[in-house]
């Protein structure tokens, strides 16, 4: 069993920090779901710590001006727009 | 013509250039791979009324090699389910038996290439989307290599993970669509560069992988990893095993294969893919685009409004999990050993393509569920991708082909290779289907 179990609190909590407004019944029906997710995730902690050399590499490029897309085609998808800028609700 | 299965959520001919190797082919491209000018609602209320204002890079290659798409196909929300019945714009079904599901995430496109309402489609696959609904449909879906074929303009849901591919009803079919496809994209720096004699070459530059479908299996050695056939349903193994007796009658050997880390591979997976869930799925706030949540409170206020209103259960419940694995306190917990499970992964599927050219197993462990069978058990969901996550943590390429049908309904044989060794699962696939 999960040492961490989710109860409603902190499912408000984490839908908080999400951005994601949850009702009621929703809050409910995710502490349930999440404690029985959450308890087979549990099973991660057999995994052994494992040493990986990525075969990666970075790939650069030359910072160059090039075209982009139309401010106007930028614009054409937000609910509001003013005087060229996209229009959102107050900071605070 | 069969009733309508609702593989598309948008109808919408756009025609590509007059000559190319597609000419005269009709393609579903999966709503979550941008279209200029048609819009792309990754099955989400979200963006219901979206319009891209440019082509994915595939789409500008389909467009080039002369296909004519034909709409833009049903999906799960955002790719997260594997059934196609998280879609906002109602369920797909499944063209072999209405009342099942046709596999997911890339649900419409496998039922609309299986239903002849186009001769092609693009899907994406980010845990199995490709490989479920090919199997569960009966149908070819190839997830290639990460870097082989470029994402950008596929909506992310989980990038680490995803590639798009091709569904077709031929394995031929399906490698020649990849051909146009695949290929370097600076748009893309995910995409593979090999640096040759000074020169960056990508690996599907100097391949056509429509030449490799031969079914030229002799000789081959097919490893068969036993944690992929325990588990699953009796009818599934049976069909399976028969389809696998073919591979040898042409010529293949088999042996049976340990991969232990894939015990862990599910719950690996869903971590990883929930926490860049969260993170990709940040940026809809209703501002740019999107559905909007008012302006009557504060911009936290707004936002919250927009994504309780818009995102379906499944996307809230995986970036609420995805919030809470990437949180303080549970990060080295949760996401530190899905990093430690997929490197693990890793190493388990080097080591077994060490001594067999592919590896082989059942697509997907059960037949295709019910329609409305899963959705109220999210767990369940997540564990019939027991087969096909594994390949996307280990960055590897695989087919799904046709093994043949059990209760009616079709079964899928998985087939995976090592990295950029599309053309050997193109071999091998095309000596069944």
């Amino acid at each position: 069993m999960s040492e961490t179990p989710v109860d409603a609190e902190e499912v408000r909590h984490v839908a908080e920090l999400a951005r994601v407004d949850l009702d009621e019944a929703e809050v409910e029906r995710f502490a349930e779901q999440f404690a029985d997710i959450l308890a087979y995730f549990e099973t991660l902690d057999e995994v052994p710590a494992v040493e990986s050399e990525p075969d990666l590499v970075n790939v650069m490029r030359a910072d160059e001006v090039e075209d982009c897309l139309d401010r106007k085609d930028a614009l054409a998808n937000a609910a509001e727009t003013e005087a060229g800028q996209f229009k959102g609700p107050h900071v605070s | 013509m069969t009733p309508d299965l609702n593989a598309f959520v948008t109808r919408e001919t756009v025609p590509g250039a007059d000559e190319g190797p597609l000419a005269g082919s009709t393609v579903a491209v999966k709503d979550n791979i941008s279209t200029a000018g048609v819009r792309t609602t990754c099955g989400s209320e979200m963006l219901a009324d979206y319009v891209p204002p440019y082509d994915a890079t595939v789409v500008e290659r389909l467009s080039a090699a002369g296909a004519t798409i034909v709409g833009k196909a049903n999906m799960d929300e955002f790719g997260m389910g594997t059934t196609t019945e998280t879609s906002a714009f109602g369920p797909t079904r499944n063209p072999h038996d209405e009342d099942h599901v046709p596999g997911g995430s890339s649900g419409g496109s496998a039922a609309a290439v299986a239903a002849g309402e186009a001769d092609l489609a693009l899907g994406s696959d980010t845990g199995g989307s490709i490989r479920c609904p090919a199997a569960f449909c009966g149908v070819v879906g190839i997830k290639p290599t990460y870097g082989l074929v470029s994402r950008y303009g596929l909506v992310a849901y989980a990038n680490s993970l995803e590639q798009i591919g091709p569904i077709a009803p031929t394995v031929e079919e399906a490698a020649a669509l990849l051909d146009v496809v695949a290929g370097p994209d600076e748009n893309d720096a995910t995409t593979r560069y090999d640096r040759q004699d000074g020169v960056d070459v990508h690996p599907a530059e100097a391949t056509t992988y429509a030449d490799a479908a031969d079914g030229d299996v002799e000789g081959m050695t097919i490893g068969i990893p036993t944690e992929l056939v325990e588990g699953a349903d009796e009818r599934v193994v049976d069909t399976f095993r028969d389809a696998v007796a073919d591979l040898e009658a042409a010529g293949a050997t088999t042996h049976e294969v340990s991969l232990p880390s894939l015990e862990h591979a599910v719950e690996a997976y869903y971590v990883i893919a929930m926490s860049e869930a969260s993170s990709n799925l940040a940026r809809f706030d209703g501002v740019r685009y999107g559905h909007s949540g008012g302006r009557s409170g504060n911009w936290n206020e707004s936002f919250a409004t927009a994504r309780e209103e818009a995102f379906g259960d499944e996307v809230k419940r995986r970036i609420l999990l995805g919030t809470y694995a990437l949180s303080a306190g549970y990060h080295d917990k949760y996401y530190e050993q899905a990093q430690n499970a997929r490197a693990w992964v890793k190493q388990d599927f080097d080591e077994a393509l060490a001594d067999a050219d592919v590896l082989a197993s059942p697509t997907m462990p059960v037949l295709p569920m019910e329609l409305g069978e899963s959705l109220d058990d999210p767990l369940r969901m997540y564990l019939a991708d027991a087969n096909t996550v594994p390949v996307n943590l280990a960055n590897l390429p695989a087919i799904s082909v046709p093994a043949g049908e059990a209760d009616g309904l079709p079964v899928g044989l998985q087939l995976t290779g090592p990295k950029f060794g599309e053309e050997t699962l193109v071999r091998a696939g095309s000596a069944l289907a």
